[in-house]
């Protein structure tokens, strides 16, 4: 089949870089960062098979300049191609964002979780629960900020199927957000596994929204320890989550599941989109490689407001946020700590950095309590 | 004409059409596949039972598949199109319009879908028989000052669109900062009374955003879901201004809503003048601008072209804010507005409420009579209102009008 031109975006050629090329001047972002005429050159006269534009990359960037304390990536992806015919913009995003990666290194995939050590003796008396979540992009459409209606409800009707057949732990329900009852909502929220139109600008700027709540929904296993949101801020979102801290079980059902999930795309032609040097396709570049944020919710009510905290995080590999998610604040001395890195590390590797990190800190939290310093405890930087 | 127009299938639909295909089979040929074409199109066809807008009262699976895979001459596509009325359902109360048009030629390209929404919306004008008459000769106006007991302010506004460029939900970056150019550089050849300054978004300084927001001159990036679903607060604020003359009475808005938004205003109730200065003001930026070879988008089926078709026409409001503290909690206001052709809003401009019995009252219409009948209009409609409100404070009954014809 041959590529059809974006013709909106031939007629737009007809304007000199110059005229065409975006106000970035007070901009904070990862994209207002890379960005420059030359590169704009190059890329403004390419489109992808789909139609995605180099316009259509950076809108979300252009229309929030950032935050001076928050570097938000200011770009997506519109299809799989748009990683490689953008490539001049997006590698150096990618590079800044996961900590220098480079266009010739290759990321590891590994969700064998026998792999992973410990994890299961996590003190419940300090962590709460545990959860992972990963995207998944299923080959063959384009992504959220791109797709159309027909696409979308292809991948819905998808990824049914694929639920649908799942048994055992993983025999579950799906509910289309346009068609569930006040009492399913109900329950959703109170299970707090409802998501909603999303209203961050980041994300409506990008088209993300577009003809909400049409082919989007949710499923969740019976016992609801294992939920897929369809057609939210990626094709799939799969989490795998449980009270206490038997991050070992969390992780084990994640990799399960999502292997049982694969196989069934896999048979329909649409298996997941992943190659050797980005790892798994998500529409942000952030979420690139594993996709995986693996994290517990975790009680340092003393470890918190030492000064040091900050340095312990960033020697883990690990980030916090309040137990809101991203962008909260902290309840009660409650921190939702999880893996910092996505792309250049394996899942089991992020997940063993979560658990070993959060085992220390625990360690440390129970020092701290009987008065005990923990200089001693501080690790290097891993 | 709109074959002319015409588009073969984009990729992204034979992606969609493919993709489809292989859920339920293999091995279709891309021949085979076309047959699928009114498959696919279903596939595509929005989910509208929830709708009340009207785009969704008038839009059916066989005008989507007859306009799905057209173009304009740039790009502009039906799905774009329909867009913000896809995301936003409606309100059961508010009918909303919709849909909006990317440039001058959507009227044309997707008139099987617009012409009956034209139709809906400007209460019965047929675009495809019925032609619009334009005048902005203010000598017209009879009467026209009212008691300033009870009218506050005067205000006329409209909008104007630039023939060539794209319109705010399409338009490049470059387009806009061409429209931004053309306009201000017209501009600056007002004189006399109009003689004024360009305040850009990007460049105006604290001192004149604070002077701006004094006046009630400075506009917001949109945060309404029926803009911004819409494309139109792209790339903010680049290319994005307010003009204002000197004495503050005549302001242009540009790249907001529409190319330019121009409003004319003065406190109290001399609505003549402030037509007078609207009308004058309007026919002598035309005049700039086409000296440097540039036109405003206008045809003798919809009058002037703007971004969103409940303007189109003369896509003039005309209104006074008026206290009508008696009349207003009278069971009959609404009937007598209705008859009068006129509308209420609050005096924070459109969806909001009345403080102290001081409404917004304006023309019902705008597509169908010129800018002289549609003043006039307002001028007799709020003389009688105000006549109403005088009669009751004398304690005297008042009477429900009959209907003015709408189309004159």
């Amino acid at each position: 089949m041959a590529a059809m031109k974006n013709c909106h975006n031939d007629y737009k050629m007809k304007f000199s870089v110059d005229e065409e090329f975006p106000d970035l001047s007070l901009h904070n972002n990862h994209m207002a960062k890379v960005l420059n005429k030359d590169i704009y050159s190059k890329l403004r006269g390419k489109s992808t098979p789909s139609g995605f534009t180099v316009d259509d990359v950076i809108q979300t960037g252009v229309d929030n300049p950032g935050h001076p304390f928050i570097m938000t990536v200011g770009c997506v992806a519109g299809d799989e191609e748009s990683y490689e015919v953008f490539k001049e913009l997006l590698d150096p995003i990618i590079s800044d964002r996961h900590g220098g990666y480079k266009p010739t290194d290759k990321h590891k995939t590994d969700l064998n979780f026998e792999n992973l050590k410990g994890g299961d003796d996590l003190d419940p008396n300090y962590v709460l629960s545990s959860r992972v979540r990963t995207g998944r992009s299923i080959k063959g459409f384009t992504l959220p900020p791109h797709n159309s209606r027909g696409e979308r409800r292809g991948i819905e009707k998808l990824s049914i199927e694929a639920l649908s057949s799942l048994d055992g732990e993983f025999k579950g329900k799906y509910y289309p957000l346009n068609g569930m009852t006040d009492a399913e909502q109900e329950q959703l929220i109170t299970d707090h596994f409802l998501f909603d139109k999303p209203v961050s600008p980041l994300l409506t700027c990008a088209g993300m929204a577009r003809d909400w709540p049409d082919a989007r929904g949710i499923w969740h296993n019976d016992n609801k320890t294992f939920l897929v949101w369809v057609n939210e801020e990626d094709h799939l979102r799969v989490i795998s989550m449980q009270k206490g801290g038997n991050m070992k079980e969390v992780f084990k059902r994640f990799c399960v599941g999502l292997q049982k999930i694969e196989e069934i795309f896999k048979k329909h032609n649409h298996g997941f989109m992943w190659n050797e040097h980005l790892g798994y396709i998500l529409t942000c570049p952030s979420n690139l490689g594993t996709g995986l944020r693996g994290g517990v919710h975790v009680k340092l009510p003393k470890l918190s407001t030492q000064p040091k905290f900050e340095e312990i995080l960033t020697r883990l590999r690990l980030q916090k946020r309040g137990t809101g998610g991203v962008d909260t604040a902290s309840v009660g001395g409650v921190f939702d700590i999880s893996n910092a890195d996505r792309l250049g590390s394996s899942e089991v590797e992020q997940v063993q950095l979560v658990v070993d990190g959060v085992k220390l800190m625990v360690e440390m939290e129970k020092k701290l309590e009987k008065g005990e310093s923990i200089d001693g405890m501080i690790p290097a930087q891993k | 004409m709109a074959s002319s127009f015409t588009r073969i299938l984009s990729s992204k639909r034979n992606v969609g059409i493919l993709s489809i295909v292989g859920l339920f089979t293999t091995g279709y040929t891309v021949s085979q596949s076309f047959c699928m074409v009114s498959r696919a199109q279903h596939a595509e066809y929005p989910d509208l039972r929830k709708h009340n807008n009207c785009m969704a009262s008038n839009l059916t699976p066989a005008i989507y598949a007859k306009l799905c895979d057209k173009a304009t001459p740039n790009g502009y596509t039906l799905d774009q199109a329909i867009q913000t009325g896809v995301d936003n359902p409606g309100h059961p109360f508010i009918k909303t319009v919709g849909l909006v048009a990317g440039d001058e030629e959507s009227y044309e390209v997707f008139a099987d879908l617009l012409d009956p929404v034209i139709k809906e919306r400007h209460n019965g004008y047929d675009p495809q028989v019925m032609k619009h008459p334009t005048d902005l000769n203010a000598t017209k106006i009879q009467s026209g000052v009212f008691d300033e007991r009870y009218v506050l302010s005067s205000r006329v506004r409209t909008g104007r669109s630039i023939r060539g460029l794209s319109l705010p939900p399409a338009c490049t970056r470059a387009e806009r900062r061409e429209v931004e150019r053309v306009v201000v550089d017209a501009l600056s050849g007002l004189k006399g009374d109009l003689t004024g300054k360009y305040y850009s978004l990007t460049l105006m300084t604290e001192q004149e955003q604070q002077q701006l927001i004094d006046d009630h001159f400075l506009f917001d990036k949109p945060v309404s879901p029926l803009l911004t679903c819409a494309g139109m607060a792209r790339d903010w604020p680049d290319a994005r201004g307010i003009w204002h003359n000197n004495e503050k009475t005549f302001l242009i808005w540009i790249n907001e809503e529409d190319h330019t938004r121009v409003i004319s205003m003065e406190k109290g109730g001399n609505m003549k003048r402030v037509f007078e200065r609207f009308c004058r003001g309007l026919k002598e930026v035309e005049r700039l601008i086409q000296e440097r070879g540039w036109e405003f988008m206008w045809n003798e089926r919809l009058g002037y072209i703007l971004t969103c078709p409940s303007n189109l026409g003369t896509g003039l409001r005309a209104g006074v804010h008026v206290k009508l503290p008696r009349l207003s909690k009278d069971p009959r206001f609404s009937k007598i507005l209705d008859s009068l052709r006129l509308q209420k809003r609050g005096t924070g401009g459109v969806d909001t409420a009345a403080v102290g019995g001081v409404f917004d009252i304006s023309n019902l219409d705008r597509l169908g009579q010129s800018e002289v009948q549609l003043v006039q209009t307002v001028i007799d409609g709020v003389n009688y209102l105000i006549e109403c409100e005088k009669r009751l404070e004398k304690g005297q009954d008042i009477k429900v009008p009959a209907p003015l014809k709408q189309f004159k």
